[in-house]
């Protein structure tokens, strides 16, 4: 379980996070959605402390982590999978290096091994044949699945998600929805998904917590969400230009 | 904020919080380079790249900072009517400040820009983050092993600098003005000292550590996208360059 109290986080004179308050069930995928530039990529960075608060508490499986120094960190970022916005891939590795990276450098496992694992993970993505290929030779989804498979590969208990579908083509979008489901299902881990793709978020979320100015503004089962009367959140969700999200 | 004093105040605390930040980092940067130093894969990936890959700027530079030296000795020291001493002149001249200093500045220019061009867009698309998500610690793959080969490439570079000049200055001295070879060299041997060798390796060693000092925080520290990486990639060209010649100061009226 992550919980987040009272997280405040500014940059420059904006106030980014406003005393926000969130708890990500164990076991669940849990989405954070909201509009664009509201925050949702600075929560989850606080989450696994690529960002610090400036005032509140993170806690991870009930260990605080917003004061820990680099090693504490490094171990509690073990529990952790990230697949970022672009994949992050590195780019001047191929597919096979990618992956295998994590595995090569924090493992003692021989090569033939290692291969194995990387095959396994990228066909639970669906991806066979790029092995030699460099991640400016692949598509933006496959980018996407090459990034998951990375992040799978070690295990983790808890899956942070940038929004994994945007700029992608709605099949590729419903593809990597459905992957992110199915080895839910199958490994059992935390997930909490950054996403402001409506409505296929609500279809793969357990949770949906919702982003507004900086606060949680309403959390609840996607049905609870769908059924908001929240005028933002309603507007929000149904994408109307009417109602109190102002565009700048 | 439109107060002088107010906007002088602010320039100053962000001046010597950049200032604190890398000082953080060097300090850091030699602790995981002692500690965790990187696969030696890495790191002579980077001593070809800093160093082999920079050889054929430096012969360039070196032959014809030696003729040059070669060309203004020789009129200079004829109307002292010693031209036999034109050899230790470009021998001194390179060995003890223009084979470092001018070493350095080729490297700088060559591989610390791509260096700073390198680690920020690393850092611009997230891959920094990601090997931080991995609970790895970038500067074992990033830092260190460009560090270790800075140190290890430029007293070599700067050797080789130092006797491709010298035959530049040879070229010129001995085959195209006629100053006697046996004077050239043999004045040579016997001025420069052991001495002069080891301030000119002193001088090519601290230069390779702020090379890859500057290059990789200003890389490490980029701003926002493609400008972000062009103005820090410029800014360590800069900052390298003046630290390179104000420090060159300050260690010759140590070593001399």
């Amino acid at each position: 379980m992550i919980v987040l109290e009272g997280v405040k986080k500014s940059f420059g004179n904006q106030l980014v996070l406003d005393d926000l308050n969130l708890e990500i069930p164990a076991g669940k995928i849990t989405a954070i959605i909201g509009p664009s530039g509201e925050g949702k990529s600075v929560l989850l960075k606080h989450m696994i402390g690529l960002m610090r608060p400036d005032a509140g508490s993170v806690r991870v499986e009930g260990e605080e982590i917003s004061g820990m120094g680099r090693g504490e960190m490094n171990r509690v970022r073990e529990k952790f999978g990230m697949l970022f916005q672009n994949a992050a891939l590195f780019d001047s590795l191929t597919v096979f290096e990618n992956v295998a990276f994590p595995l090569q450098e924090k493992t003692r496992l021989t090569d033939a091994e290692i291969r194995e694992r990387v095959r396994d993970a990228l066909s639970h993505v669906g991806l066979t044949g790029v092995d030699a290929k460099y991640p400016d030779e692949l598509s933006g989804g496959m980018k996407k699945r090459v990034g998951l498979a990375r992040a799978l590969l070690m295990d983790p208990r808890i899956i942070l998600f940038d929004e994994p579908t945007t700029g992608l083509d709605p099949v590729i979008s419903r593809a990597i929805n459905q992957m992110i489901r199915s080895t839910h299902g199958k490994f059992g881990y935390t997930a909490v998904v950054v996403s402001h793709e409506i409505p296929e978020i609500f279809d793969i979320s357990d949770n949906v917590a919702v982003l507004y100015q900086g606060k949680i503004i309403e959390v609840g089962t996607s049905q609870q969400i769908l059924g908001s009367q929240d005028p933002m959140v309603r507007q929000f969700i149904n994408g109307s230009l009417e109602g109190p999200i102002q565009l700048v | 904020m439109t107060n002088p004093v107010q906007k002088i105040g602010a320039w100053t605390l962000n001046l010597l919080a950049d200032l604190g930040r890398m000082l953080n980092f060097i300090l850091y940067a030699v602790y995981i380079s002692v500690r965790l130093p990187g696969h030696p894969r890495h790191i002579l990936k980077q001593v070809s790249f800093i160093g082999a890959r920079s050889t054929f700027v430096i012969v360039l530079t070196a032959a014809f900072t030696g003729m040059v030296l070669g060309l203004q000795g020789y009129y200079t020291l004829a109307k002292f009517g010693s031209e036999g001493m034109l050899g230790t002149a470009v021998a001194l001249s390179l060995i003890r400040e223009l084979g470092p200093v001018l070493s350095a500045l080729m490297v700088t220019g060559r591989a610390g820009s791509a260096i700073t061009a390198e680690i920020g867009i690393m850092r611009i698309t997230e891959q920094i983050d990601a090997l931080q998500t991995m609970a790895l610690e970038p500067f074992k793959y990033l830092v260190s092993p460009k560090l270790i080969a800075s140190i290890l490439a430029m007293p070599l570079l700067c050797a080789i600098f130092d006797v491709v000049g010298i035959w530049g200055g040879y070229l010129i001295g001995v085959k195209l003005l006629g100053v006697n070879p046996g004077a050239y060299f043999g004045e040579m041997e016997k001025s420069v000292e052991w001495k002069d060798v080891y301030s000119g390796v002193i001088k090519s060693l601290s230069f390779g550590v702020i090379i890859a000092w500057v290059c990789c925080y200003k890389g490490y520290y980029a701003g926002h996208g493609a400008e972000g990486v062009s103005r820090a990639t410029t800014s360590a060209v800069v900052l390298s360059s003046v630290l390179i010649l104000i420090w060159d100061y300050f260690i010759t009226s140590v070593l001399l």
